[in-house]
Formats: C-alpha cells, sequence, structure tokens
C-alpha cells in the first residue's frame, strides 16, 4: 500500500489560467478528468432511473397474475431495455465515472493518459442511448428477445434491430476506448516511486477490468454484427437452415458474456476493498493476494461460458468442464471474501454510511455467490436455469453487488469531490431502506424460480402471486428510495454542509486525501513523492 | 445474538424441507418439487446437500463478519490491530474451499452421467417448439396400419386460460382451475416406462420445462435435442417453456399425464380416431365451427381472434387483405408461410384443420366471400 508525502503545493496565483471554461463549453469541449467523471456518474445515474422506471413496469405488471397495462411484446420489449440500459447505461458508465475521478487522484497523475480519448468515449453514449430509446417509438416496437439477443428469435426484432446494434457497437466502441485510458494511465502515469505493488485495489481491479474490457468488447460487437449480416445480406452464420448453428451465437455472446459479469463487478471489488480499511483502521489483509485473486477470477471468466446455456444440449465431457471451471471460480472469489473479514478481525470498525455499503455488499455478495455455486451443479441447474431462481442469482450480484459497491464508493468519495459531508442521517437513512428492500425485492424470487416459476413471462399460475406480491412491494420502496440519493447529492453539489479537511475520514490511506477537498481542478501538476 | 441467528437459519431450513413435502402447489412453495422419477428425486438431494454446505460456510464466514462488526467496533473502545498479512492463512482458505468443491463436482457427476444417458428406451415422443404451442410425435405409433405418418398432434393452451389472459379480459385468472398451466391436449406417457424427448424447435429457440420429470431442455431449430424420464407415479404433471421464444412464451405450457398401460393404449387408440377425418365436402356451417376453434388456437395469438392483427406488427384479415383475395394464394401461404416474416407455416396441420381455418377466414369478421374450401383442396395445393 501507498505512504505518501503531501508536496503538493500549487501556485495559486496561476489558477485562473487553468480554471474550467465557462458554461456549457466546459462540458461539451470537456478534457478535464474530473469533469468527465462527474458528467458519467451523472449519465448514469439518469440511466439508472430510466432502467428503474422500466423495471417499475416489469414490476407493476407482474404485481398481479392476468395481463394488467399492455401486450406481452411490450413487456419482453421493457425486460430487454431495462437489461441493456442498467448494464451498458448504468453499472459500466458509473464504474468509468469513479475511474475517471479516482485513478489520477490515486496513482498521482495530473490527468488521464488521453483526456480527448475520454471526451470522445464518454460523449458517444449519449447519442447511443438515445438511439436505442428511441427504438420504443419504432414500427414493431423496441427490442423484445432479451439483452442477450439470441437469434433467430432477435431476428424478428421489427425497424428497430438495426438501431439496437449501431448502439450496441457505439457502447462498445465508448466502453474500449474508456478501458485503453485506464489501462494507459495507470501503466504510464503513475508517481515515481508508485509501483505496481502500491497502487491502491481500485486501480488494480480497474486496470483488469480493463483489458477485460478491450478482450471482449470486441467478440460482442462480432457477434451482433454477424446478426445484422444474416438479417440484411444473406448470410447464414446462426441461419440452420443455411448450414449455420444458433447455439454459436450463444457460445460468442457468453464468451463476452462472461467477462463481462466480471467487469460489472470486479470495481465494485476494488471500491470496497478501500473502505473497508479505511472504517476498520487497519491495513487491508492479505493485499497481494487480493490482487492475485482478481487476476485468477478474471483469467477463469475466459473458460467458463457455456454455464450460462447448459440446456442447449452439450456433449457431457463438455458440461463437466463448464462445471468444474464454474466451479473454481469459487476459490478466488472465497479468497476475498476472508480477507475482507480478516481485514475488519480486530479493528476498531466505525459505521458510516460507505461501511454500511461496503458491509452490506459483502453479505449479499455473497449471497449471490452461494447461488451462483448452486447454479453450477449441472444436474440441478437443469431445474433453476431460465427460472426466478437465476433472477435472484444475478440481481443478488449486481444490485447488492455491483450498484452498492458504487453507492460505497460515492459516499466514500463525494466529500472529496464537493468538500462537504452530506447529511449523513439522510445517507443512513437511505441505506437501510435500500438494504432492506433490496432483499424483500430478490430474495422471494429464489423461491419463485426453485417452484419453478420462469423468466421473462409477463403473467403466471395463480400459485406464484404471493411472492411476485412481495417482491414487487419490496421493489417500489427500493425505487423510491433512491429518491433520498438525489437530495443527498443535490444538497453537497450546493456546498450545504460542514466543510471537510483533505482527510474527510479518520485516517483514510492513498493520494487522494493529500489533495484539498474540494479537489482543486487541477491536481498533481507536480507529481507526489512516494515514499 | 449469534445463538438467535442460528435459531433463525434453522427454522429457515425447516420450513423449505417442510414444503417440499407437499406435493400440491402451494402458495407459498419455497423449494424444488421432489418430482416423481428417480432422477428428479437424486436431483433434489443433490440441490438440499448443495444448500446446506452453503448454509454451514455461510454461517462461519458470517459468523466471523458479525462478531467482528459486534466486538471490534470503535465505539465500544476497540483499538486496531495492525497485523496485515499470514501466507499460512491464505494458503489454508484456498485449500479448504478447494477441497469442498471437489467434494461438490463428486457428488454432481454420477446424476449428471445419468441424466444423459437416453439410451434403452421404451417410448420415443419428439416435442416441437413453435410460436407458441407445442407439438408432440410419437415415433412409435401410426395413425393407421397402411400409413407411414405418425400420431401428431398439437398442444396449445387451455380455452379457459386463454380468455382470462387477454387484456381487459375481466375474468379473474384466480378462478380459472390451472391458470396458464393447463393445455387442450396433453401428452400422455405409461407409468413405469423410459420415455425418451426429442426436442427440437420449428422458428425459434423453445425449452421444455416439467420440474417434475427432470429439468429442461432446449428445443433448437434445426437441432434435435434427448432427455429422458421414467414417471414412477401416475399423475398430471404441469411445466412451462423456458426459453424466451416471443410474444406469447408465457403461453405455451406442457402437460404430462402419466397413466397405467391399459388407459395408455386406450387414449392412443382414441387419439388416432380424432385424429382422422374424411375428405368429403363439409357444409359452411360445419367448417365455420371447426374453423373458428382451430383460427383461435393457430392464428390467433398474432391476427388476434377480432382479425384485426396488431398495427405494424401483424396484418389484419378483415376486408381488403389477403384472406379476401385469390383462395389459393392464401391457402399456400397458410401452407408456406411468408419469407422474411414471422408469418410461419402452418403445413403440420392437417388437412380439415386447414380447410376449416381457409374457409372461417374468408367469411368471418364480416368477410363475405363465400368460399368454402375443403380438405380435397388442401390435399391438391399440397402436392403442387
Amino acid at each position: 500500500m501507498t505512504t505518501a508525502v503531501a508536496t503538493h503545493e500549487t501556485d495559486h496565483a496561476h489558477d485562473d489560467h487553468h480554471g474550467p471554461e465557462k458554461g456549457i463549453r466546459r462540458w461539451i469541449f470537456a478534457t478535464n478528468h474530473k469533469d468527465i467523471g462527474t458528467m458519467y456518474l451523472v449519465f448514469a445515474f439518469a440511466m439508472f432511473i430510466v432502467g428503474g422506471l422500466m423495471a417499475f413496469y416489469i414490476r407493476a405488471e407482474l404485481f398481479q397474475p392476468g395481463i394488467q397495462f399492455k401486450d406481452p411484446q411490450f413487456f419482453n420489449s421493457m425486460t430487454t431495455m431495462h437489461a441493456l440500459f442498467m448494464i451498458f447505461g448504468g453499472v459500466m458508465p458509473a464504474f468509468t465515472g469513479l475511474a475517471n475521478w479516482m485513478v489520477p487522484l490515486q496513482v498521482g497523475a495530473p490527468d488521464m493518459a488521453l483526456p480527448r480519448l475520454n471526451n470522445w468515449s464518454f460523449w458517444i453514449l449519449p447519442f447511443a442511448f438515445t438511439l436505442l430509446f428511441s427504438t420504443l417509438f419504432m414500427e414493431g416496437g423496441a427490442p423484445a428477445g432479451g439483452w442477450t439477443m439470441y437469434p433467430p428469435l432477435m431476428l424478428q426484432t421489427g425497424d428497430a434491430f438495426p438501431f439496437v446494434i449501431l448502439a450496441v457497437h457505439l457502447m462498445g466502441i465508448s466502453s474500449i476506448m474508456g478501458a485503453i485510458n485506464v489501462v494507459v494511465t495507470i501503466l504510464n502515469m503513475r508517481a515515481p516511486g508508485m509501483s505496481l505493488l502500491k497502487m491502491p485495489l481500485f486501480c488494480w481491479t480497474w486496470l483488469i477490468t480493463a483489458y477485460l474490457l478491450i478482450a471482449v468488447m470486441p467478440v460482442l460487437a462480432g457477434a451482433v454484427t454477424m446478426l445484422l449480416t444474416d438479417q440484411f445480406f444473406g448470410t447464414s452464420f446462426f441461419n440452420a437452415a443455411g448450414g449455420g448453428d444458433p447455439v454459436m451465437f450463444q457460445h460468442i455472446f457468453w464468451f463476452f458474456g462472461h467477462p463481462e459479469v466480471y467487469i460489472l463487478i470486479l470495481p465494485a471489488f476494488g471500491i470496497v476493498s478501500e473502505i473497508i480499511p479505511t472504517f476498520s483502521r487497519k491495513p487491508l489483509f492479505g493485499y497481494e493476494a487480493m490482487v492475485y485473486a482478481t487476476a485468477g477470477i478474471a483469467f477463469l471468466s475466459f473458460i467458463v461460458w457455456a454455464h450460462h446455456m447448459f440446456t442447449v444440449g452439450m456433449p457431457l465431457s463438455g458440461q463437466l468442464f463448464f462445471m468444474f471451471a464454474t466451479m473454481l471460480i469459487a476459490v478466488p472469489t472465497g479468497v476475498k471474501v476472508f480477507n475482507w473479514i480478516a481485514t475488519m478481525w480486530r479493528g476498531s470498525m466505525s459505521f458510516e454510511t460507505p461501511m454500511l455499503f461496503a458491509l452490506a455488499f459483502v453479505f449479499l455478495f455473497t449471497i449471490g455467490g452461494f447461488s451462483g455455486l448452486m447454479l453450477a451443479i449441472v444436474p440441478a441447474d437443469f431445474q433453476y436455469h431460465d427460472s426466478y431462481f437465476v433472477v435472484a442469482h444475478f440481481h443478488y450480484v449486481l444490485v447488492p453487488g455491483a450498484v452498492f459497491g458504487i453507492m460505497a464508493g460515492v459516499y466514500y468519495w463525494l466529500p472529496k469531490w464537493s468538500g462537504v459531508m452530506y447529511n449523513t442521517t439522510l445517507a443512513k437513512t437511505h441505506f437501510w431502506l435500500s438494504a432492506i428492500f433490496v432483499n424483500v425485492t430478490f430474495f422471494p424470487q429464489h423461491f419463485l424460480g426453485l417452484a419453478g416459476m420462469p423468466r421473462r413471462i409477463p403473467d403466471y399460475a395463480t400459485q406464484f402471486t404471493n411472492f411476485n406480491m412481495i417482491s414487487s412491494i419490496g421493489a417500489f420502496v427500493f425505487g423510491l428510495s433512491q429518491i433520498l440519493l438525489i437530495v443527498i447529492v443535490v444538497q453537497c453539489v450546493r456546498k450545504k454542509g460542514p466543510a471537510v479537511d483533505a482527510k474527510v475520514w479518520d485516517n483514510p490511506q492513498g493520494l487522494e486525501w493529500t489533495v484539498p477537498s474540494p479537489a482543486p481542478f487541477h491536481t498533481f501538476e507536480v507529481p507526489p513523492k512516494i515514499l | 445474538m449469534s445463538k438467535r441467528i442460528l435459531f433463525g437459519i434453522f427454522t429457515f431450513i425447516n420450513l423449505i424441507s417442510l414444503s417440499a413435502a407437499e406435493a400440491v402447489p402451494s402458495e407459498w412453495g419455497l423449494n424444488m418439487p421432489k418430482g416423481v422419477t428417480s432422477v428428479t428425486k437424486e436431483v433434489y438431494s443433490l440441490h438440499m446437500q448443495i444448500f446446506y454446505i452453503c448454509c454451514v460456510i455461510a454461517v462461519v464466514v458470517f459468523g466471523a463478519m458479525i462478531y467482528s462488526i459486534i466486538k471490534h467496533r470503535k465505539s465500544k473502545g476497540a483499538v486496531a490491530a495492525q497485523f496485515h498479512h499470514s501466507t499460512s492463512l491464505e494458503i489454508l482458505w484456498t485449500a479448504i474451499p478447494v477441497l469442498i468443491l471437489f467434494y461438490m463436482a463428486y457428488v454432481a457427476t454420477g446424476p449428471l452421467i445419468a441424466i444423459e444417458d437416453t439410451s434403452k428406451s421404451d417410448i420415443t415422443i419428439k416435442a416441437t417448439g413453435y410460436q407458441w404451442n407445442w407439438g408432440y410425435e410419437y415415433l412409435d405409433v401410426k395413425v393407421s396400419e397402411d400409413s407411414d405418418k405418425n400420431l401428431f398432434f398439437k398442444s396449445y393452451l387451455a380455452e379457459d386460460s386463454n380468455l382470462a389472459r387477454q387484456k381487459d379480459s375481466g375474468i379473474d385468472p384466480r378462478t380459472v382451475e390451472n391458470y396458464l398451466l393447463d393445455v387442450d391436449n396433453e401428452m400422455v406417457v405409461p407409468v413405469g416406462k423410459k420415455i425418451q424427448m426429442l426436442l427440437t424447435g420449428a422458428d425459434v429457440i423453445h425449452a421444455w420445462w416439467v420440474p417434475e420429470l427432470g429439468g429442461k431442455k432446449d428445443a433448437i431449430p434445426g437441432f434435435v435435442n434427448e432427455l429422458w424420464f421414467r414417471a414412477d407415479e401416475p399423475g398430471v404433471y404441469r411445466g412451462q417453456c423456458a426459453e424466451l421464444c416471443g410474444k406469447d412464451h408465457g403461453f405455451m405450457p406442457i402437460v404430462v399425464r402419466a397413466v397405467s398401460d391399459d388407459e395408455y393404449a386406450a387414449w392412443i387408440e382414441k387419439k388416432i380416431s380424432e385424429s382422422s377425418f374424411e375428405y368429403k365436402d363439409y357444409t359452411m356451417q360445419e367448417l365455420m365451427a371447426a374453423g373458428e376453434t382451430s383460427y383461435n388456437k393457430a392464428c390467433a395469438s398474432c391476427h388476434q381472434i377480432s382479425g384485426d392483427g396488431i398495427d405494424g406488427v401483424f396484418p389484419s384479415l378483415k376486408a381488403g387483405s389477403l384472406a379476401v383475395g385469390d383462395v389459393n394464394e392464401h391457402i399456400d401461404i397458410i401452407l408456406q408461410g411468408q419469407e422474411g416474416t414471422a408469418m410461419a407455416s402452418f403445413a403440420t396441420l392437417n388437412d380439415f384443420e386447414i380447410a376449416a381455418i381457409t374457409t372461417y377466414e374468408r367469411n368471418a369478421w364480416g368477410n363475405d366471400t363465400g368460399d368454402l374450401v375443403q380438405p380435397a383442396d388442401i390435399r391438391d395445393r399440397r402436392s403442387q
């Protein structure tokens, strides 16, 4: 871990030459990592709201049996769009936003390595998602074949089809550029003396995530391009009647899709690994083991993809291989959980909002890990597959996993960004409402799946009514309680709250705590010295 | 505190095992059904075993965490130790999970090999997934002695469920028996026989799943997948399509009835007689009545019961459409489908059903062609 001496003495006389541009130009032409980070975070939050409204529709439709609002096709569009918005519009840009803000501050760099590329990778996103959102108003409706886009069903999409694919391409280009920026920044711009194994874990997990992104986003691009040519140019990559193979798409998709799962969680591991030591007042236990475990998870993520498709009819040997490889992931993941707990062990713990979110993360992500282990057991997976048990599993790793990780990070660094401490009572209320109702929403879905309710259905047999009602109520309260987050952040932006010093917390580690709060527009113009 | 948590966990586990003992679908069903085949029972106990292992790990891991949260808190005056590394601990908590995983892999491999062994089956049934119904072909049963056609029938969502599930139907689904889990034509099998299922899809990917008879498998166009089951107890077993297959994915249930050998033989005989029809001239009334039933099952999920279709997605069949145009073209589209659209081929319907549907479409909802299409006409179009 890093020990830093603040050598940050800015010559304030020059500040006005380096300050941000005024008005809208500041954002459109932004090259400052902090401004771009802010834009990413605001954009991600907006997409969380859009995706959340779609989730509201889904849970309202499923509140009771029968079709309540619109036709089943629209329901399928909602599940498809909900996933695309949350994954590509919410979680991924939120992590990129945090990386933009924190990676230069943590490695002691003045900015990201490629500021103009940074600007471009952000500004692609609003166009990509406007395009995707506009498909709702097209003839034939928005895509309704699931975010996994399996052919032949996906090829039945109406006019929206090429627009969805273009939108996916744009998101991919944006992610790849963002990832390249992170890699170059971390490898080239670390302050003198900061060796790789002195970097904060957030940088490490992001470095590994960035390599995953560079490796698999092109694979997704290839898969959707093949869909496009199958539809419009008479190829038969996935058309059995033309000599193609519909299952091949699933293999290619999940070769992207499984590393993608870790893209959505590794940065959260990093955030939690920053927060737990701070509020346990004790160094992170097993720092190097944590780095190796992250790398191990990333490696394994490339050889387990077919566990998403055990029911397609693979040879027995294939099923056994993917079962064993998948189970192996539990080992490095377990190492991480054990190290977090060992960090807390005999610490001096306090429970500020970021710590609460980090602890909930460890608890609930582990529950998602258990259901993941159960899903790896192929004979049982034949029962779980494509049921609500799977829905419960991936929401446990994505909502109290990835999303709680993001919220923990926001509550941890928000005072550094804004210079004021947020309203902690409100923040803790936000935590407890979120933590309780995320379980009310998703825990009953385990029962629904085990009792036989398939996923992606707009209506269900009446014996599933009770748990669906509970789940819907949980979802409504969980969704509404996110309004508190808006209130808290807006108050901070308007500087309402007690001013904080550079350290903000008791004794946090890392270079970001050596710059003043709020972090000035330019930081580390002179590299800090690392002891 | 930790005692209370332990108690809570055990109550929870008890609840789960209790609910599993009930065979009737419960309003508060918590767990996987044990099912009625040797494989499902084995899978159930495997599932419970893995679940218990996870519970034990959870108690240890969360126990340590909760202990730490309670005891090692600053507000209680805890002073932080500064240790941050232990190679032996790292090795220990890598090795123990590996051993647990070895055990899990060992217990999971046996059932998997059993599941994949589809050899030596007594009866083979081919199930084809259509948007949105299932077709069952009994490969060992011919429709008549001199025919090479196998017994084939389609299985649609039952009519009462289908009516209740329409938006604004005014029917409370809770008043419909087996809502969304009932069909017009059940798949019937004899008890105690090894049934091999061959699964394929006609249009998109579907998945065939009856939880009490075993896990699911995908029905993929251009592929034939296999699964098998042997129902040990007579009864009716219900399931659903488990792979998103479009608009009515939630409305293509599967019902399997397991009966004695005698009942099975009687059912086969009845099915064969039902599926046959005469090539004779039927009256308008006969064709319209049969046509309405068949249309509502096979066509209405897209073209709607009213014939209006869905604007911009599925065409209307009312005045001005093809349904009142050239009759041969009309029949050809039903038989062959229309490339580049969602209109699939309906050639698996028999000549009488297609004749009835064509007649119905040409004379219902204010269409007044007066055309009467007979089964023989369909046979002629097929041969061209």
